[in-house]
């Protein structure tokens, strides 16, 4: 404004300077280019809330169908496994019937996690890529590691925020905590042993044996790998756990989940 | 821009601001359906694995 004052102001102002064509022209070039900017601010904005927002709408939904179509035997409500109480599951601790990797992107287990909620569900697929797994189902299996009771690590990845954000409270897990893995044929009760915070290159946490991983595993391992902190790409939140007991989904449901422990 | 776009439409006001209103959500859903999910991969954030992403 002052500037503008001090040339209009000035003795040798040329007049066309004040409504003239030149200036007409700067000042609908500045009216175009800020109204460009306030649009590209709004498909920002936009752009936020469709990732913060609508990737978890579009998740959870795709997550519970995924579940529903495994069509697997409801787990019982805590108050209804009074009613028809299943048969008492003894703990198996010998080596599980071995399972297969299935092809990419084939769902073939869900996760129950108690610490995060008794309606916790979700499906782990075959892979870890983003397009085709982890954005699309959920939680990814790295493929190559170890099976779901397998001696060696049964290593899992999943969004800790947006779509769906499977591991979203992944930082509230406390040692012996209950991880659960059910597949078609079984459950997997793990325990969780450790957690730990790395940086996105460090591969020994899926090894097969993550505490040595120049060794032969020996234990039957879980590990889930998600990011840290939350909507970051700098670090990986890690957490450890090993096969407590399995057994037959012919034979019950394990108490970890329906409110027995 | 926009004044130009709003000279250059026809009609009421009232059917302007709906006829851009329908303008502004049919770009919000190609966004949300095609041109988000597409640039979404590319964001230097929401990498959960270790290695290879």
């Amino acid at each position: 404004m002052s500037a503008a004052r001090s040339v209009r102001g000035g003795v040798a102002a040329p007049k066309d300077l004040r409504g003239g064509q030149p200036g007409r022209l700067g000042l609908s070039v500045a009216g175009v280019v800020g109204e460009l900017m306030i649009t590209v601010g709004m498909l920002l904005l936009a752009f936020v809330v469709w990732q913060l927002w609508w990737t978890d709408v579009e998740g959870n939904r795709a997550q519970a169908a995924i579940v529903a179509q495994l069509d697997w035997a409801p787990v019982p409500a805590p108050g209804a496994a009074v009613v028809t109480p299943p048969p008492v599951a003894a703990h198996r601790h010998d080596a599980s019937p071995p399972m297969a990797e299935p092809a990419h992107a084939v769902t073939f287990a869900t996760l129950f996690v108690p610490r995060w909620g008794p309606d916790y569900q979700r499906p782990v697929s075959q892979g870890t890529d983003r397009a085709t797994v982890l954005d699309a189902l959920g939680i990814g299996h790295y493929a190559g590691t170890a099976m779901p009771g397998d001696v060696g690590n049964f290593a899992l990845s999943g969004h800790r925020t947006t779509y769906g954000k499977p591991f979203n409270r992944v930082a509230e897990l406390v040692v012996g905590d209950p991880v659960v893995v059910r597949t078609a044929d079984a459950w997997f009760v793990y325990r969780v042993t450790s957690t730990e915070i790395v940086r996105p290159t460090d591969v020994q946490v899926i090894a097969p044996a993550p505490d040595d991983p120049a060794a032969v595993p020996t234990q039957r391992s879980i590990t889930l790998t998600t990011c840290n902190p939350m909507f970051s790409a700098r670090e990986r939140f890690i957490v450890h756990g090993v096969l407590d007991y399995w057994l037959p989904t012919a034979d019950g449901f394990p108490a970890e989940i329906t409110g027995g422990a | 821009m926009y004044k130009w776009l709003w000279r250059h439409l026809r009609g009421p006001a009232w059917a302007r601001v709906l006829l851009l209103s329908v303008a502004v959500i049919a770009v919000l859903v190609v966004c949300f359906l095609w041109v988000f999910p597409a640039v979404a991969p590319l964001m230097p954030f929401n990498s959960t694995t270790v290695g290879g992403g």
